[in-house]
């Protein structure tokens, strides 16, 4: 299926990321061509076909609820573009009441 | 002292005392010095913690405390096994400077089996691509010919191997990653079962696909590296509870009688005459060697390719989503506001074909599109695994090419994303099943570039891959060919 300029704006605001619009051009040609090429999969009839979400048999692992440090808050703000005292810290979110 | 070759002759070398494990580092570390700018295998090189490392399995060693054939011995591993107090990039600008407070679990056992870490392989930025020209860190070049690609993820993994600049490496798997640069550079390269090695600590890129595998000179070297890393882990719910075996212990050359079966699907259209004549000829020297082989059909494997950029790119999505310009990344200069934080330290953290994974597993998720992609690809899924199941009543493995060409040239497929994701058409399939699949040397083009066979297992069986790839490789000892000095 070809998808329009405004499919990938749309698309991108999910993903959160942004792009010029020689970007978004050639972004909606290349998927454009990756999802033509994709719908040979609608050739396929799958009704009553399960679904394959992971190949293994999976059930869920129980372990003991026991307090276990892996990481400190100090390692865990090693890499921290932005930090103060034990937290991370970002732009403002909630506005000024004025 | 000539540089070992293999996991074997180094380790031949440690246990005669002819050479130290200080010795071989020095010499691995002098090479990479004066080679590697003309490839770009490695991001990071381990110059002070690889002696050290050396220095003690050095005094172990002398202390009787030996343990076991990569005791003392130079590997790498791909920047995408997290390692505490080294940076680990992925190959994005994303992670440059990351620094993981934690070790993955495979450098975990690899170090505590006594290698010696040299550094950290080049890599297609978070493992997508196929050529390893997406990093960050700038492009690798094929040992054989500088010009080409090594084939990706892993390229930096192959290239560093093929090259001499370690004696093998680790890389990742999620659609050939392990497998196709093998292929592409003329070195062993095995993708295990799904669930045989533990994710943790490996940098997510499609979680249900991905899978960690051994890149050696010889299938014997594959085989140690594997039964170093395999084994249950509690920190990964996947791995899974099955006791770890000696993989090389149990190497037998003995393949009289196995079945091998090879899919018609298999030699696709615009494959190269080349390649094809090479993998006739390998499968012709099976039989040599007493294999029975059955012509077999796997019909939705030609579905493949769809099915997995609907499945990889969605899982990619939710996974890269982490990546936020908040905790441990790039964060953009300046951000006034958090929304201006995420998109922009989003967009200029990533490089294209991340942003292209990324918007492609966003929109097949999106509201309206569920159904006829995502939900699609996962039942096309199950009739391609359902294909396996059929074939394994049969045969005993299943042989193929693993690239359906040699390497390309460095440019000639970056404007055409399509056109790359084919390249691995023929190693995807197994990624998809979750099956264990190595590819191996099997001849050269006429320009002297290398051509791999791909060899695929039974969910599991990686011993009797292992013994396949072992019977074909001790008859044709291909890995002897001498790469040209590197240009």
């Amino acid at each position: 299926m070809k998808i329009s300029k405004e499919d990938v704006l749309n698309t991108a605001e999910l993903a959160r990321l942004e792009f010029d619009d020689e970007t978004l051009s050639k972004f909606a040609r290349q998927l454009g061509d990756i999802l033509v090429h994709i719908d040979e999969l609608a050739e396929l009839d799958t009704k009553d076909v399960e679904p394959t979400s992971h190949v293994l048999e999976l059930s869920i692992p129980f372990r003991k609820d026991e307090v276990n440090q892996l990481i400190t808050a100090e390692d865990a703000l090693r890499n921290a573009p932005g930090k103060e005292n034990d937290f991370f810290t970002v732009p403002k979110v909630i506005e000024d009441q004025s | 002292m000539s540089i070992p070759r293999t996991i074997k002759e180094a380790a031949a070398l440690i246990e005669k005392r002819e050479a130290s494990p200080v010795e071989l580092t020095e010499l691995f570390l002098e090479r990479i010095s004066s080679e590697d700018g003309k490839i770009n295998s490695y991001i990071t090189v381990w110059e002070e913690s690889a002696l050290e490392a050396a220095r003690k399995a050095e005094k172990e060693i002398s202390e009787g405390n030996y343990l076991g054939p990569l005791h003392g011995v130079p590997i790498a591993l791909k920047d995408i096994f997290v390692t505490k107090d080294s940076r680990t990039t992925c190959g994005s600008k994303m992670l440059r400077d990351f620094v993981a407070p934690y070790n993955s679990t495979v450098a975990e056992k690899l170090i505590a089996g006594g290698s010696v870490v040299l550094g950290k392989n080049n890599m297609d930025e978070f493992a997508m691509g196929s050529s390893n020209e997406t990093s960050y860190f700038g492009p690798v070049r094929n040992p054989w010919d500088t010009d080409r690609v090594p084939g990706g993820s892993s390229g930096g993994s192959a290239a560093a191997t093929t090259a001499n600049l370690c004696v093998a490496s680790v890389g990742t798997d999620t659609g050939g990653s392990i497998r196709q640069p093998a292929s592409l550079c003329g070195v062993v390269g095995m993708k295990p079962t799904y669930g045989r090695v533990s994710r943790y600590g490996m940098i997510a890129f499609a979680s249900s696909l991905d899978q960690a595998g051994p890149l050696a000179k010889i299938v014997e070297d594959a085989a140690i590296i594997l039964s170093s890393i395999a084994g249950h882990d509690p920190m990964d719910s996947t791995s899974v509870n099955l006791p770890a075996a000696d993989y090389a212990g149990a190497l037998s050359a003995d393949i009289k009688g196995l079945r091998v079966g090879i899919p018609k699907e298999y030699f696709v259209s615009g494959m190269d005459p080349e390649v094809e004549k090479s993998v006739r000829e390998a499968i012709a020297e099976l039989e040599t060697l007493g294999a029975e082989i059955v012509e077999i059909s796997l019909p939705h494997s030609r579905y493949a390719v769809s099915t997995y950029y609907i499945i990889a790119p969605s899982e990619a999505s939710s996974n890269l989503a982490r990546y936020d310009g908040v905790r441990y990344t790039y964060r953009c200069e300046d951000a006034e506001t958090l929304r201006d934080l995420f998109f922009r330290s989003r967009s200029e953290g990533f490089g294209d074909e991340v942003k292209r994974r990324i918007m492609l597993g966003t929109y097949a998720l999106s509201t309206g599109y569920y159904d006829a992609y995502y939900l699609k690809a996962q039942q096309v899924r199950t009739l391609i695994i359902r294909d396996f199941d059929s074939a394994w009543e049969k045969v005993d493995v299943i042989a193929s090419a693993t690239s359906p060409e040699t390497a390309f040239r460095i440019g000639e497929k970056t404007d055409d994303p399509l056109k790359m994701y084919l390249s691995d058409i023929l190693t995807i399939p197994c990624n998809i099943a979750g099956l264990p699949g190595i590819s191996i040397p099997c001849g050269f083009s006429s320009e002297k570039l290398p051509i791999g066979l791909q060899i695929m297992g039974k969910p599991f069986d990686e011993q009797t891959v292992l013994n396949v790839a072992y019977a074909y490789e001790q008859s044709t000892k291909w890995y002897e060919e001498e790469m040209p000095p590197l240009g």
